[in-house]
């Protein structure tokens, strides 16, 4: 019986007698109060397993569908199984020898610093945005909307229409065009201007979510700290600056630590709009290849470990070096 | 407390995953799927898996099983379409249930195919009625039956090539890139379509012609012998540097980031295309589509790789999918009747205009051209696939897959930084370094 006082009172609203004198009780006291009492010896076991109950569904799903198939990827990872075969062998960390002796394959993480250059414009977009959404202005609502349907789309939907959009004389052919430019150009034709347009879509799809992630928050701040402020003679730049970016902060750090993960594990969009072609492969798109092209699926889950410990490493050091701290603005 | 249970849970996790994987019976594998003697006799449902999914929706394929039944009444046939057949049917191979009769995926190791497979008979004695038996032959029996053959060459619009003043199928290289040109000059249309975008024709139709130049039945299996497959005189040197010449000398699509299969059909039966490399199955695609277009079907020509072997082209006939009977299936005979039933009396590779499985079939009528013009027919030889196969991912170059020819041609338009002559020493290098840690 080791059990602390606060885990031995679950947030159950029943109102079991005795409970305020367990919740305060120390171990001693609350033995000696289950030794005489006939009535808590019946509710007790029950009362324990509450919680738990309620847990058993979520945990539940979160033990089939999250550390399952992970144990299964890190156990995959040590073998040479080809993802079909009845036989696999267990071959240490050949996979992962394989994978640190071929520095070609941590080449495709240069694609990676397209997205994250996106990702600077992405959360300046969205945040510029959010402020001036934030205070009164004509068709806000309707803006907020435009801003945040992007995100609402499927993405193999957008990189199909985005395929149609960079097509030679395609949308922004004939757009570009109107403006006198010439409408010819192969988009994702050569590796950087395909990258580029690929980070663009990805901008366009995600600054919908960082814009409500900033929206949420700064219309969490107080609004009498605006009028202070503005009683002060506070520009709207002195009020961005001074009231709405620390407010933010947490919401901000989150954003930029979901910026760089997904930075590195980009997939759908360049994987639908062109295969991993022409340089625009990344990480995942190249473990994808080789657990499903070349029936690496040992290979493969090494990547995909290595991905997850990387992505780890890097959120963990962001938090050393910017430490998740309370916010108080009053 | 709490950090204690859910270290417990994720250990008895873990040793739950790693105790779940070692499973996988052994069934029965010396069960073959023999033909019924008697239609009456067999009975059962049968699931039937397929990639075909459009003949599944129009109501083709409730037709055959329509037509099945007049012969086996008590045997019921249910249809599964998968549009990503081998992404799909890979996963569910890891449990019993896939189907009672199938094709085979071509991620299955060729030596794997008794422990997914019921034997459908000798090698010795099938060899004498289908085609393409070597495809699926372990140890002397054959597992699969194929669904039809292809013979490969170049789809082009004879109308559109005549408008260029060529009435003659090119006999060279040279002269293919030659006639290109002409079509360009003169009727402005895109020469050559290569669909970089969609991938597939880009990998398995350029690689099943591997043959097709050196007139040699036996061109793809010598690939698991050979260090470098991609040096001067080979097959493959021919067919890539052919490839990189049409993209290089910008005789192809000007942005191949965005083509689109489905519209280059009708590309090509308006002639705004000139020609494509692909299998002979495409013929009656690029006729419909023509018909569809209001254009004249028969404008739709097929031409052998332009390379002669005395005096003769040659063009390599692949197996397409082969149907196989899932050794776990509980109605193997029913499943064996279904095949044999597709197979020779279907008509189903007559429709589509491919070279059936049987023997005693001749060429059908798409490839009318080429009995006409005496192009000779190299059935390939399968009897080393798997190696070559090993061979092929352990260098993750892909033979069958699209990325080394997209990558090709980025090199060909000057997209990446490279030559042909690098890439092929590179590709060489991959091969005979992925040919020792096979171990072959």
């Amino acid at each position: 019986m080791t059990r602390t006082p606060s885990t031995a009172s679950p947030p159950v609203a029943a109102g079991a007698a005795g409970t305020a004198a367990e919740k305060h009780g120390t171990a001693g006291r609350r033995s000696r109060h289950r030794a005489p009492g006939g009535a808590s010896w019946h509710d007790r076991p029950l009362r324990r397993v509450t919680p738990w109950l309620f847990l058993l569904a979520p945990l539940a799903l979160l033990v089939t569908f999250t550390y399952v198939p992970v144990g299964n990827m890190i156990f995959y990872s040590f073998t040479d199984w080809d993802g079909v075969s009845p036989d696999r062998n267990f071959v240490g960390g050949d996979n992962y020898t394989e994978l640190f002796t071929r520095p070609e394959l941590f080449k495709v993480f240069a694609v990676s610093l397209y997205y994250l250059t996106a990702s600077v414009v992405q959360i300046t977009v969205a945040l510029y945005f959010a402020t001036v959404l934030s205070f009164d202005l004509r068709f806000r609502n309707l803006f907020k909307g435009i801003l945040f349907f992007p995100y609402l789309i499927n993405g193999v939907a957008i990189g199909f229409v985005f395929l149609y959009f960079f097509q030679d004389g395609g949308t922004l052919d004939s757009v570009l065009s109107w403006f006198g430019a010439d409408g010819d150009h192969a988009w994702l034709g050569s590796p950087e201007s395909a990258n580029t347009s690929l980070a663009g879509v990805s901008v366009w799809r995600f600054t919908g979510l960082n814009f409500v992630l900033f929206l949420g928050a700064i219309q969490s701040i107080p609004g009498e700290l605006y009028e202070a402020a503005q009683l002060d003679g506070a520009s709207r730049w002195q009020q961005f600056r001074h009231i709405i970016a620390p407010g933010i902060r947490p919401v901000l750090s989150l954003s930029v630590i979901l910026a760089i993960s997904g930075s590195l594990s980009v997939f759908e969009i360049p994987y639908i709009m062109t295969g991993g072609a022409t340089e625009t492969s990344t990480f995942v798109i190249q473990t994808v290849k080789f657990a499903f092209q070349f029936n690496k699926t040992g290979l493969a889950s090494a990547c995909a470990v290595v991905l997850l410990a990387l992505i780890l490493l890097i959120t963990w050091i962001q938090r050393r070096i910017v430490p998740d701290e309370r916010v108080d603005l009053v | 407390m709490g950090k204690k249970t859910l270290g417990v849970a994720l250990l008895t996790t873990a040793m739950l995953t790693v105790a779940g994987c070692s499973g996988g019976g052994s069934p029965n594998a010396d069960e073959t799927a023999a033909a019924p003697v008697n239609p009456d006799g067999v009975s059962g449902d049968i699931t039937v898996l397929t990639n075909r999914t459009d003949l599944i929706q129009d109501g083709t394929m409730k037709k055959y099983a329509a037509e099945f039944n007049k012969t086996y009444p008590e045997v019921k046939v249910g249809f599964e379409g998968l549009t990503d057949y081998e992404g799909e049917v890979k996963i569910r191979m890891n449990t019993e249930d896939y189907g009672d009769v199938l094709l085979i995926p071509g991620v299955i190791a060729k030596g794997d195919y008794p422990k997914f497979f019921a034997p459908l008979g000798d090698t010795s004695t099938m060899k004498s009625t289908y085609r393409f038996t070597d495809k699926t032959d372990v140890d002397g029996r054959t597992y699969g039956i194929a669904t039809f053959g292809t013979a490969n060459g170049f789809v082009y619009n004879k109308a559109l090539w005549k408008q260029a003043g060529i009435s003659e199928w090119p006999t060279t290289t040279r002269q293919f890139l030659d006639d290109l040109r002409a079509v360009e000059r003169k009727t402005g249309a895109t020469p050559y379509y290569t669909n970089f975008k969609d991938g597939w024709p880009l990998s398995g139709t350029w690689t099943n012609s591997v043959g097709s130049v050196s007139c040699d039945s036996q061109a793809s299996d010598k690939l698991a012998e050979m260090d470098k497959p991609w040096e001067e005189g080979t097959d493959l040197h021919a067919l890539d540097t052919l490839l990189h010449d049409i993209v290089h000398e910008k005789l192809s699509e000007k942005d191949p980031a965005t083509t689109n299969w489905e519209s280059s059909k009708t590309l090509l039966a308006k002639g705004e295309v000139g020609s494509m490399m692909l299998g002979s199955w495409a013929i009656n695609q690029m006729r419909d589509a023509a018909e569809k277009a209001g254009e004249n079907p028969d404008d739709i020509g097929f031409m052998p790789v332009p390379a002669q072997e005395g005096g003769r082209f040659c063009a390599t006939l692949v197996s397409d999918y082969q149907q196989a009977v899932n050794v776990h299936s509980d109605h193997k005979s029913a499943a064996r009747a279904w095949i044999d039933w597709f197979t020779e009396k279907s008509g189903y590779a007559a429709k589509e205009g491919a070279v059936s499985a049987l023997k005693s079939e001749g060429m059908p009528d798409t490839l009318q051209e080429y009995v006409d013009n005496d192009v000779k027919i190299v059935e390939r030889s399968e009897a080393r696939t798997s190696e070559v196969n090993a061979i092929d991912n352990a260098s993750e170059i892909g033979l069958a897959k699209p990325d080394y020819r997209q990558k090709l041609i980025d090199i060909a338009r000057g997209a990446v930084d490279g030559t042909l002559d690098g890439y092929f020493d590179e590709l060489d290098e991959r091969w005979s370094q992925a040919r020792r840690t096979v171990g072959s």
